[in-house]
């Protein structure tokens, strides 16, 4: 089901007139067109899985890496827009850092994933930047136990047992 | 692309213009982070005491204008389910006691005291900053803060003040994680996490104490004990050290204030006991003093 909203999608700053802001649901549809990324959180850790996407024969096997490790204890799944998701990656590791470093403590997941996706929502308050066009499935194990978050392109975030986005996480929740 | 837009989330605090201005750490710019300035006045001219103001006391007696110094006791240890911090009440300006009843433990959040030493501005403003960013932390983290995060931040300003804070600190409290727990944190800035820490001018006198009398899981009872004991130990033998002591127990179930003043404590080697008249002491059981 694709909508048309003629003339209010041309910007992230405009609404349309029944309340939708196109340019994220866009953003978010470029995430759902891209390779499956499942998380699930157990009892002692998390899981994160990616499918592997080779677009030609010459590509070496081990590049194109999704799952990243952000700290020594929480790692991100992307899905989407691959520069756009070395980004976050990247943001998601100097805020872990520098928590770490002003808090002496490693960070706990549910502060990461708040300040990931409140990163990510910032890029969708200004006309002069796009939104991310990548999801990113997050988990991390702190002493609260392990925790798993998925962050869209919007800039929500949730918690979950289990995640999954992508071409196909209808078949990946079901 | 990042960081220009993440600027216009940052609130700058109003730049002070004549104090002199530390910085508490070169922040990462995120919107939640606010970057903090740490301000020091050394104007010796204006007077931190109210009652200096009147130019009652005899200035030979010591310069009330000189800068305020807790030469001070302060304890703080670990038992079985938390931790006691105790601490004297004499601020003193030189040889003059600007307080007698001063209170050296603060409070940084529910579950964290810190004991202060040293200069009384320094700290003042030491724990008025990680109060201020605990608080902020506490709210962003949705429940109370650790000790170890609280002692962290205060390292943090005192390490990288340095030079120019003159301040040795405790900090005990509790967290549901790791328990009671005790960090002290001495002049230059070093983190130490001790089963038990002693600090001020007091506290050279107690090492040997502390030595003998220390031992692991102790309880509640004890380890206040242990602490009123030193604390007046203390106070017996170091002259910026005095009035009462001052008990905060910190454990599962909450923060217990505990005051003792001097009547309450016990005396040592060479100290007299309170005499109603001279006279007691010269001819006990006479009652006619020019009775040979």
């Amino acid at each position: 089901m694709s909508s048309i909203g003629t003339g209010y999608d041309l910007s992230v700053t405009t609404f349309s007139p029944d309340g939708r802001v196109f340019q994220i649901e866009y953003a978010a549809k470029a995430v759902d067109n891209s390779g499956t990324v499942v998380g699930i959180k157990c009892k002692d850790g998390i899981v994160l899985g990616v499918e592997k996407l080779i677009t030609s024969k010459m590509m070496l096997p081990g590049s194109n890496r999704r799952i990243h490790a952000v700290h020594r204890h929480s790692g991100m799944a992307v899905a989407g827009l691959a520069a756009d998701g070395r980004q976050i990656v990247a943001r998601a590791k100097s805020e872990a850092t520098n928590y770490e470093s002003v808090y002496g403590e490693p960070i706990p997941v549910k502060e990461l994933a708040e300040r990931v996706a409140s990163y990510v929502h910032l890029c969708t308050l200004y006309w002069w930047l796009r939104p991310f066009g990548s999801g990113v499935i997050l988990g991390g194990y702190d002493r609260d136990g392990p925790q798993l978050y998925m962050v869209e392109p919007s800039g929500v975030s949730y918690r979950y047992f289990g995640a999954a986005i992508g071409k196909g996480r209808q078949a990946a929740k079901t | 692309m990042g960081d220009q837009t993440v600027n216009s989330y940052i609130y700058s605090p109003p730049a002070a213009s004549s104090a002199r201005k530390l910085c508490f750490y070169s922040a990462f710019t995120h919107p939640l982070l606010i970057q903090g300035f740490l301000l020091l006045n050394y104007s010796n001219s204006s007077s931190i005491d109210r009652s200096a103001q009147n130019h009652i006391m005899d200035v030979s007696t010591g310069d009330i204008d000189a800068p305020h110094s807790m030469g001070t006791t302060i304890i703080g240890v670990t038992y079985n389910g938390g931790v006691v911090l105790g601490a004297d009440s004499r601020t003193s300006t030189g040889m003059y006691v600007a307080n007698r009843a001063s209170d050296k433990i603060t409070k940084l959040t529910d579950n964290v005291y810190l004991c202060r030493s040293g200069s009384a501005a320094d700290s003042q403003i030491v724990s008025d900053y990680v109060r201020y960013f605990l608080h902020q932390h506490t709210i962003q983290l949705g429940q109370p803060s650790t000790v170890k995060v609280a002692a962290n931040l205060v390292r943090l300003l005192s390490y990288n003040n340095k030079n120019m804070l003159q301040t040795g600190l405790i900090i005990g409290g509790w967290d549901k994680y790791e328990g009671g727990k005790i960090y002290g944190i001495p002049l230059g800035g070093t983190i130490l996490e001790q089963p038990f820490a002693i600090g001020g001018s007091g506290s050279s006198y107690l090492y040997g104490f502390f030595d003998q009398a220390w031992k692991e899981g102790m309880t509640q009872e004890e380890a206040e004990q242990l602490v009123v004991k030193a604390v007046s130990l203390a106070i017996a033998r170091d002259g910026a050290s005095g009035g009462v002591v001052r008990t905060v127990t910190i454990n599962s179930e909450g923060v217990t204030r505990k005051f003792y003043p001097c009547d309450k404590l016990p005396l040592w080697h060479e100290e007299l006991e309170p005499q109603n008249s001279l006279l007691d002491i010269l001819s006990a059981g006479i009652p006619d003093p020019m009775v040979s």
